[in-house]
């Protein structure tokens, strides 16, 4: 295939993700939208005003950052597990092995559509936020920078997913029992310093604390964690899962026999 | 002239151990209209599977225009439309969307895909229901959907698996009529199918396949050459109870009182119609009561079944 063409098949198989899941709106854009109204409203204004300060900010100001991240994870993790489980499901994943499309493109345009649906829904939760709080943002770089790797490195997360799956229960399992627990658990609610030395030390081995705290800094300036290793765990996360889902794509695992 | 399609030694062994195909060898000319014919789990759908990418083969090689599909993968792929046997595209998406998404992916721009959506969706008289989601088509239309969707980026070779399974006869003879037109106008077609009348009626070549193997791969004018005997349906004047007595010709009566009569090729079709004249039995018309490549079909399957349980003793 010519680069324009590849271009081309890019282009279609991100525009396809996306008329998705624009497409069922009601099941993809509006529900991050009220559960994360309900969090600032509960536990930002209604908890977060008993609470008091964190981190020297106060409460609401401290969770809008991870609360975003978590809507990113969740929702760009979502979006391609869902998706191409679904293709695999339904065969329509067919088309494209018989065309011509490579196979990085078909892992980059999954990962594109994951990271559009993902980085939408947190601009609407930070839209959201606005309602209940001013934020100035720190480190611009930073903040973006975190927010499109994390994007990413759970959007490929889906993919394996997706690619492993042989089943529609496979495809909770992942978020409910692995995703959900260490997104709560890392730092979105709470700073780890409150925690006993022991469960700091825990903390410390779970991704998700590095990417909500670099995200973190970018908007409030403030971490647990160094950034810098933070941004580089990240990369490095993203290189191990991309090399993991090309390698089952070409070897055609679960989609082809 | 490069072959559109040359496989040589194809292998292809699943994980659980099953041997679908055992080393087959296929050769189909540009512009020819090729049936692959076999009964059910023959290694029809796992050889057209592994030309089209969707099964990984064990062994052997598989050119598509003179690409191998081991080392010119992407060349192959932009030669070959699939139209495959069961519905495969996402049952939620508008039948225009489907058809230019899939262009898409051969990297055609979209206002060239959807002139080119137009074209074969106006054609397979589908342009009417661009806009209703997938799902909402007749059996029919999905079929004719599919064979859209292979056709969007114009390929040389067009495979065909089961296309007209079913699909009521008047609309299976509409099928019939576009994909001759696509043959004339030069697309090299390779179709299966269960439907023996229908390889019969299309194709020009046939290769017959049975637990993975080739054991015909032959034009159909010769294939059908080894007939040695024809039946004929006989509607008689008055119906009879007990067939006739005709020197040299096996007869019997049907349920309706018609005579079925078997001719050699090389007896006259006459010598029926003297004997059965001097009987005073008036014939009122008559046809062929099988389908020929039917019989010559089971006969082969038959016949391999018998030397693969010998073998297997």
């Amino acid at each position: 295939m010519t680069l324009s063409a590849i271009w081309t098949a890019f282009l279609t198989i991100v525009i396809r993700e996306v008329r998705r899941f624009m497409r069922i709106w009601a099941q993809t854009l509006l529900p991050p939208a009220v559960t994360m109204t309900l969090y600032f409203i509960i536990f930002g204004n209604l908890i977060g005003s008993r609470i008091g300060e964190m981190g020297g900010f106060d409460y609401m100001s401290y969770i809008v950052p991870g609360l975003i991240m978590m809507s990113v994870i969740t929702n760009s993790y979502a979006n391609v597990v869902s998706s191409f489980f679904s293709m695999k499901f339904q065969r329509s994943i067919e088309e494209l092995l018989v065309s011509p499309v490579p196979h990085w493109v078909i892992l980059a345009g999954y990962v594109t559509g994951g990271m559009a649906r993902g980085l939408g829904i947190g601009i609407i939760v930070t839209l959201v936020s606005l309602v209940f709080t001013r934020l100035e943002i720190h480190h611009l770089p930073v903040m973006a920078l975190t927010i499109v790797l994390t994007s990413a490195l759970f959007s490929l997360g889906g993919f394996i997913n997706a690619m492993l799956a042989t089943k529609f229960d496979d495809i909770s399992i992942v978020p409910t029992f692995v995703l959900t627990p260490l997104t709560y658990l890392g730092g979105v609610f709470y700073s780890i310093q409150l925690l006993p030395e022991f469960w700091q030390g825990v903390s410390m081995v779970n991704p998700i604390l590095y990417m909500v705290n670099a995200f973190r800094y970018g908007i409030l300036g403030v971490s647990d964690v160094d950034v810098t290793m933070s941004l580089l765990m990240i990369l490095v996360f993203i290189v191990i899962l991309a090399v993991v889902a090309l390698n089952m794509l070409k070897r055609g695992k679960g989609i082809r026999h | 002239m490069t072959d559109a399609l040359e496989i040589q030694g194809l292998t292809k062994t699943y994980d659980d151990g099953f041997e679908a195909l055992k080393g087959i060898d296929l050769r189909v000319e540009q512009g020819d209209f090729f049936a692959l014919l076999g009964p059910n789990g023959a290694g029809k759908s796992t050889t057209l599977g592994i030309v089209s990418s969707l099964v990984n083969k064990s062994g052997g090689s598989v050119r598509v225009f003179g690409h191998d599909i081991d080392t010119d993968l992407s060349a192959a792929k932009l030669n070959l439309g699939v139209v495959p046997q069961e519905f495969n595209f996402n049952q939620f998406e508008k039948v225009q969307d489907i058809v230019t998404t899939q262009a898409g992916y051969y990297g055609i721009p979209l206002r060239q895909a959807s002139k080119a959506a137009e074209k074969y969706l106006r054609k397979l008289g589908l342009w009417d229901k661009r806009d209703t989601p997938a799902r909402m088509l007749s059996g029919g239309m999905k079929r004719r959907l599919m064979i859209a969707r292979a056709l969007v980026h114009e390929p040389g070779l067009l495979i065909l698996d089961e296309p007209t399974a079913g699909v009521d006869i008047e609309l299976r003879r509409s099928m019939w009529a576009f994909l001759e037109e696509m043959n004339r106008q030069g697309t090299t077609i390779i179709l299966t199918t269960h439907y023996l009348e229908e390889a019969e009626a299309l194709c020009r070549n046939i290769a017959i396949i049975d637990h993975g193997q080739i054991l015909r791969h032959t034009s159909k004018r010769e294939l059908l050459q080894q007939l040695h005997l024809e039946t004929f349906v006989l509607d008689v004047s008055e119906p009879l109870a007990e067939p006739p007595a005709l020197e040299g010709f096996s007869v019997r009566v049907t349920g309706e009182g018609a005579l079925e009569v078997d001719v050699e090729k090389s007896r006259s079709l006459n010598e029926v119609f003297v004997q059965l004249e001097a009987r005073g039995i008036r014939v009122m018309s008559m046809r062929t009561k099988a389908n020929r490549l039917e019989e010559l079909f089971i006969r082969m399957v038959e016949e391999n079944s018998e030397q693969a349980g010998e073998e297997g003793k």
